[in-house]
């Protein structure tokens, strides 16, 4: 394998439709800039029509930005067409040539890079056994798996020793539980050989599953970019922390700084987060808290009314009012734990620390 | 919003491919000289004369009483042949959808459905005068009618209704496969009655494909030429005033000026058609059938369908095989026995028959693997490219189709007689063979374009730019991926371009030169001067032809056709 590695880099990128129903123009992609280290996976994720796949169509040469530039690695590729850039792309519906065999389908890059026929062959035999599909070169496409033919495209695009790797929601029509499994084995091959990966997602578990760093995207701009537990944990943005896992919003006003702590007034109920130097008494904040992070007691926290408890066998589901505001819980392992009915007046306790404050 | 820079640079990628920006080239280029320049220069001779701007030759064609008369004819017998082969088309259609049937029946629709397919022109009118005229089978011989005329109105409405209700028969059929049964099931199960469910559910979703189809076959048959120039006797229809007005007045310009007003009337019925009625009869019916319907078995219903299917479909196919047998009889109409293959030995020795099929042959073989490929090229640009020109190359490939073989041929005549522009310039090319292979692939490339649309549509665009993502050029992507998806479309296109070719008449017909002997004129020629027994000779040999051409093809992709396996897959 290549030992050099090519980093992305998009400098105000924009790219403008026209809506087929009311003939206005509109951003599918707007003014984005970021960058990709050399050899990391970064996933775009983000729900459909937010310009993930567009953006990864750019960098493919599918698509042509309307503003901004391109570069992979130092080279500006705005006018390159795609059969000349550097990259190749694992499409979702595989788009494996179903008149070629699983061997020609592989080695059809290397045939068009005249390379000479001996190493095609132990370059197809090497990279059908890094995706474990020794043995099948004689198949054709329709004779094998969705998994199966999702590994031929994957060796199709690795054999070529691309400096990018795109993916276009790969899995997305694989079932559920090849689903898992074909994850852990794209990012076992990316590691492998070490190769940059932009992968195209709206499953937020798989995004967080295989990525380096998450790019969140809505309406065309990037919401936040940051590792799985940067983005979990300290979502910059209702909308981030609402689509990536569940979330609760507590909206209040901050009222006193207790230590460490502040406290924030939620429908008149007090509840204390950690202080961040940059919240300031009498200012409007939310509490983002996660079902997972807080638990029901019977003594002290913050009040609260019991309206659904629900026995989901890992964890036990509540939902509680706490003022005004609906909070949606998960208590795990419920089994030692005391269950609370619906109508019960309790408490709702969590650390201040494993809240984040927007 | 800032400059768009993502349009120059399409055009720069665009540029940075030569093939594909020569393809394109040359494909505006011959689209502009083939169909674009004839049919513009017919506007240019009708409206100016040497003293500039005029309307003078219109006012003059106006005045012509049979010009006028014409007109009415044309539309009349457009109308009644559009209502009457949709009506029967669309019962065909449903009695195949909806009622149980048995393998004849299935036979007997498969042929129905072929036989247009394969046949001449006027092969319909042939056999109808030798059934109904005045010598006829039928009225003559069996009923003792001696002075039935099958001449004019009635003839050619009838001849053109059997020739084009099969396409009505097959527009139908995709639609009504399209109809999810629970729809119909919905409305019996709240107490409709058969009739009442068809009334009420199946008919006002078909009402835009009935439009369709009858707009379609309205432009058949005021285009045919073949027919009414056969069966349509002191008849005269727009395109046989049109053929005779250079043939036998030998004014130009008043057949240019009456080929602008056909092509009008083709043109708004070609727009309404497929800008208004294709979307929507196909935008009614989108959902494929979700499970198998449950077929019509109640004897009141089957028993009439069936008998008046198997009726009309068995006297399609008697008019059918009149011709061979019409080509065997000593004397058409006086003397039947014994028979004899004299006929058939005239037309070898006498007549050049082996010129006229060599000519035929030689210059439809050449003209079928351009259409085809040049149809597979544009297919291939309009679905899976975009570039400025596209629009472009699919609405000159589409108007072909709404221009009448007549209007055609005149426009050629004006375009290229004096060279273009009346310049001289590629003046060469008129009345040699090779403007007649170009009229084949002109009169063939809109059936070739869309049936190759339809398929390549049906093909994953990521297929291709996986390919292209791979690194493969324009070229590389069309030959290693597109072509070997579509072999069959390809392969269908090209039998399809072939046997239109060697049936091809009306444009034709005004180009010849006396150094080719082309089949389907020999026909004209004989059937003009009554010779039934050649004519029948002659096109009975051209249905072998062509029967044979389809029959090869078919053997061809049941045998090496690799879109088989491909769409076992899906």
């Amino acid at each position: 394998m290549r030992t050099e590695k090519k980093g992305i880099r998009l400098d105000h990128i924009s790219k403008i439709y026209k809506d087929p129903k009311t003939g206005k123009d509109f951003y599918a992609v707007k003014d984005t800039s970021l960058e990709i280290e050399p050899g990391s996976f970064v996933t775009l994720l983000g729900p459909s029509g937010c310009g993930k796949t567009t953006t990864l169509r750019m960098i493919a040469g599918f698509e042509s930005p309307d503003e901004g530039e391109i570069y992979l690695g130092d080279e500006a590729i705005n006018e390159l067409t795609p059969n000349k850039r550097d990259t190749a792309m694992v499409f979702q519906s595989y788009a494996l040539l179903p008149h070629y065999n699983i061997f020609d389908n592989v080695a059809y890059g290397l045939k068009l890079r005249k390379v000479p026929k001996e190493e095609i062959k132990e370059r197809v035999t090497k990279i059908l056994e890094l995706v474990e599909l020794s043995g099948m070169e004689a198949r054709m496409t329709n004779q094998l798996s969705g998994g199966q033919q999702q590994r031929v495209a994957l060796a199709r695009a690795l054999v070529i020793e691309p400096a990018v790797l795109l993916f276009d929601e790969p899995l997305s029509n694989l079932d559920a539980k090849l689903r898992v499994s074909m994850r852990t084995e794209i990012r076992r091959i990316q590691q492998e050989v070490g190769i940059t990966a932009v992968y195209v997602t709206h499953d937020q578990s798989e995004a967080m599953a295989i990525s380096d760093k998450i790019i969140i995207m809505n309406k065309g701009v990037v919401a936040q970019m940051g590792t799985p537990q940067e983005i979990y944990y300290h979502p910059n943005s209702e909308f981030v922390a609402d689509f990536i896992g569940e979330a609760n919003f507590l909206k209040g006003k901050m009222t006193a700084v207790d230590g460490k702590n502040a406290i924030i007034e939620v429908d008149g109920v007090p509840v204390t987060v950690s202080h961040d130097k940059n919240m300031k008494v009498g200012g409007e904040y939310t509490v983002v808290l996660r079902p997972e992070a807080a638990s029901l007691s019977a003594e002290k926290g913050v009040p609260c009314t019991v309206e659904l408890s629900r026995f989901m066998g890992s964890y036990q589901n509540y939902h509680v009012r706490v003022g005004k505001t609906l909070v949606k819980l998960e208590e795990h392992n419920p089994k030692n734990k005391r269950i609370f009915e619906v109508g019960e007046k309790c408490f709702l306790v969590f650390d201040p620390e494993s809240v984040h404050v927007l | 919003m800032a400059t768009r820079q993502g349009a120059s640079l399409d055009r720069k990628k665009l540029m940075a491919d030569p093939i594909m920006v020569t393809t394109i080239v040359l494909l505006i280029a011959f689209l502009t000289l083939f169909i674009l320049y004839p049919l513009a220069i017919l506007l240019v001779d009708s409206f100016i004369s040497d003293t500039g701007l005029t309307f003078d030759i219109f006012k003059r064609i106006f005045n012509i009483p049979t010009f006028k008369t014409a007109i009415t004819n044309t539309l009349k017998v457009g109308f009644l042949v559009g209502i009457l082969s949709t009506a029967v088309g669309l019962l065909f259609a449903y009695v195949e959808v909806y009622v149980r049937s048995n393998r004849f029946m299935g036979g007997l629709f498969k042929v129905v459905s072929m036989l247009p397919v394969v046949s001449p022109p006027f092969v319909l009118s042939l056999s109808m005068i030798m059934l109904f005229g005045k010598a006829g089978i039928v009225t003559r011989h069996l009923l003792g009618i001696y002075d039935n005329s099958v001449y004019g109105f009635w003839g050619i409405a009838i001849v053109q209704s059997m020739t084009f209700f099969p396409v009505c028969y097959m527009m139908f059929r995709g639609l009504l496969k399209n109809i999810d049964p629970s729809l119909e099931e919905a409305a019996r199960d709240m107490g409709a009655s058969r009739m009442k469910v068809f009334t009420t559910v199946t008919l006002p979703l078909l009402l835009p494909g009935i439009g369709n189809a009858f707009l379609v076959t309205f432009i058949e048959s005021i285009a045919d030429f073949a027919n009414p120039m056969i069966i349509g006797g002191s008849y005269d229809t727009l395109a046989t005033t049109i053929y005779l007005q250079i043939t036998g007045a030998y004014d130009k310009a008043g057949a240019a000026a009456m080929a602008v007003v056909l092509l009008s009337i083709t043109l708004i019925m070609f727009a309404v058609q497929k800008y208004y009625l294709e979307a929507k009869s196909t935008a009614t019916l989108t959902g494929k059938a979700s499970r198998q319907r449950m077929l019509i078995e109640d004897k009141s219903v089957r028993v009439p369908l069936t008998v008046l299917c198997c009726a009309i479909a068995l006297f399609v196919i008697l008019m059918y095989i009149c011709v061979p047998i019409g080509a065997l009889f000593p004397t058409w109409g006086y003397k039947f026995f014994p028979l004899t293959t004299k006929w058939f030995q005239l037309v070898f020795t006498r007549y050049k028959g082996f010129k006229a099929f060599k000519d035929s042959f030689v210059l439809s073989i050449i003209a079928a693997p351009i259409t085809a490929l040049l149809s597979m090229i544009i297919s291939y640009l309009v679905v899976k490219r975009k570039f400025k020109a596209k629009g472009f190359i699919e609405a000159v490939s589409m108007l072909a189709m709404a221009v009448p073989g007549t209007v055609l041929g005149v426009g050629y005549i004006r375009g290229y007689s004096g060279g273009i522009f009346h310049t001289g310039f590629m003046q060469g090319i008129y009345g040699t063979g090779l403007i007649l292979i170009i009229v084949f692939i002109v009169r063939s490339l809109p059936t070739g374009t869309r049936s190759g649309i339809a398929a390549l549509r049906q093909i994953d665009k990521s297929i291709e730019e996986s390919a292209y993502d791979m690194g493969a050029n324009s070229l590389q992507v069309f030959t290693s991926v597109t072509l070997p998806l579509i072999k069959d479309s390809f392969l269908s296109g090209l039998v399809t371009a072939f046997v239109r070719s060697i049936t091809a008449i009306s444009a034709i017909i005004l180009l010849v030169t006396p150094q080719y002997l082309l089949i389907t004129v020999q026909i004209n020629e004989f059937a003009e001067k009554g010779s039934y027994g050649l004519a029948c000779a002659f096109a009975s040999l051209l249905i072998l032809v062509t029967y044979t051409a389809v029959a090869l093809m078919n053997l061809f992709i049941k045998h090496f056709g690799t879109s088989r396996k491909i769409k076992e897959e899906n």
